[in-house]
């Protein structure tokens, strides 16, 4: 019953997921950790340009944004990222685009942080004589971090979910292997949806068992 | 912490400067930025008048492909939340039965179903319409890309539905009971009508989720919507792609930032409401919401209001 599996990749085509989530996931932590940083900071034209990037980002459908970097960037203005054939391309215009709006979500989840923590945290920073930078960076986001465990997660989890949308520009992913394999062995529609399925499960349930329990283990008590 | 300054000191005259010189190097870093974009467009001649002129100056591109494009995606993305929230009611209630065999089967289905990526579905439904239906072929990816959306977000509503009721006081189930109350009444006249409140701006955060997602349908599946729209607009008005590709965007922009902006008056108005409990189950609940990551569990409060 499985056996026109082994005809498709379908293991490679999830680690093409498990890659595109593993390096969006890192550059939307850093990208989103910066704008968070922009959208407390003094300087006005910092919080006005994070804010705005976070409105129009986070209102911009992903597809939108996927297909943007394809037939945009790509297309007509050539970008290539310094890829050098269409597969390894698409794959990093496909990162690019879920950095770009993921990090939104990250930046969200990080302000909520920030807000849980205590004010007198800052205070006694500020009263220790510590600048922005270090209020921010030794003091408040390791303690914000340590509360949107579980948010992030959750936004770790969708992204694993989002990473599909790549298949929108060709992208060798899970998604697009299940269109594939629906259009050649469409008596199996049942079984081929229940691997695909199943796979995704895998990918995501037990990133959200493990990073609940890591949310518990490293929560700031109060 | 509510305000952000609290984060440094009232700026004396050397961090003045300091924040000067940053806005300085900020303002010349994003200019360096655009320059370059404005740059590369130019030489591709995507800043030609002739590019942008049929969405900024003419009615014709946006009757023949934009407005047509939007109305099926409001299409799309109105039906799959009207057919969406019966349903997620229902597996949402289901879930908080007393009877075991209900609820775990329940629990199942909706971890099962907001583990899964919509286009999965999508693409699942496209072609068992194909296989057992003969719904017309034109109007097969609407029902596709519907019939996605309301098997994800039924199962994302279920949790808001539950959600709104769990964020009850207790007093609410407690007083009904003590009134001789069935369980089914409690349920259809205390809980469900004040969760229905309670859930409003949770409810407006996922409309905006369906609309964002019905773009996915538009680029795997042939649903007409707004993004579909893109490649025969561009091909049309002379290669125009990144001029369509803004407009469109910006449409989806203010569609969706209206409705979020609606969602957080909802919540603000609820949370200030001396008529009701002041339970409110908020619209940032929906978008970080995953599998795994149970809602109402204290641990990841930040979800629940």
């Amino acid at each position: 019953m499985f056996d026109f599996l082994s005809e498709y990749d379908v293991l490679g085509a999830f680690w093409t997921n498990v890659q595109l989530t593993v390096y969006s996931a890192i550059g939307s932590l850093i990208w989103g950790t910066i704008l968070a940083g922009m959208r407390v900071s003094p300087v006005p034209v910092m919080r006005a340009f994070s804010t705005a990037y976070i409105n129009v980002f986070r209102n911009t459908p992903l597809t939108v944004l996927i297909v943007a970097t394809s037939l945009g960037l790509n297309s007509t203005l050539g970008v290539t990222l310094g890829g050098e054939d269409f597969d390894q391309m698409g794959f990093r215009l496909a990162v690019l685009g879920f950095i770009v709006y993921t990090s939104t979500f990250v930046c969200e989840s990080l302000r909520a942080g920030i807000n849980t923590v205590p004010v007198g945290q800052a205070e006694a920073a500020r009263a220790l004589g510590l600048g922005f930078s270090q209020v921010l960076g030794i003091v408040v986001l390791p303690q914000a971090f340590r509360s949107v465990v579980a948010p992030l997660a959750s936004v770790l989890i969708a992204l694993t979910k989002n990473t599909t949308v790549a298949a929108a520009i060709g992208v060798d992913e899970a998604a697009l292997l299940m269109d594939e394999m629906i259009e050649i062995e469409s008596q199996a529609l049942f079984l081929i949806t229940l691997v695909i399925a199943f796979g995704f499960v895998v990918l995501t349930l037990p990133t959200g068992l493990l990073l609940g329990w890591v949310a518990k283990k490293v929560a700031v008590k109060r | 912490m509510s305000a952000p300054s609290v984060l440094y000191d009232a700026p004396g005259p050397r961090a003045k400067r300091r924040n000067l010189l940053y806005t300085v190097l900020f303002v010349v870093a994003f200019a360096a930025l655009m320059w370059w974009v404005i740059g590369a467009m130019d030489e591709k001649g995507q800043l030609d008048w002739a590019k942008w002129e049929p969405y900024l100056a003419g009615t014709e591109a946006w009757t023949t492909y934009l407005l047509p494009g939007l109305v099926n995606t409001l299409k799309g993305a109105g039906l799959a939340i009207l057919i969406a929230l019966p349903i997620g009611a229902l597996f949402g209630i289901a879930r908080m039965s007393d009877h075991w065999w209900i609820a775990r089967p329940a629990g199942m289905i909706v971890e099962f179903f907001r583990a899964v990526p919509v286009l999965v579905m999508m693409f699942f439904a496209n072609a068992a319409y194909a296989e057992f239906t003969d719904i017309d072929s034109d109007v097969r990816p609407l029902y596709a890309v519907v019939t996605g959306l309301v098997i994800y977000n039924s199962s994302v509503l279920a949790e808001v539905v539950r959600a709104g009721i769990l964020s009850l006081p207790k007093g609410q189930s407690e007083a009904a009971l003590a009134v001789g109350m069935r369980k089914g009444q409690l349920m259809t006249n205390v809980l469900l009508p004040q969760a229905v409140t309670a859930m409003l701006p949770a409810i407006v955060s996922q409309i905006v989720v369906i609309v964002k997602d019905t773009t996915i349908g538009g680029a795997l599946l042939g649903f007409d919507e707004l993004l579909a729209q893109a490649r025969p607009a561009a091909s049309f008005y002379q290669a125009n792609t990144i001029a369509t590709l803004v407009v469109i965007a910006v449409v989806f922009i203010v569609l969706n930032y209206l409705l979020t902006s609606f969602a957080n008056w909802l919540e603000r108005r609820l949370r200030r409401g001396k008529k009701s409990t002041g339970a409110v189950v908020g619209g940032d609940m929906v978008e970080e919401q995953a599998p795994g990551m149970h809602l109402t569990d204290e641990s990841t409060g930040h979800r629940m209001n």
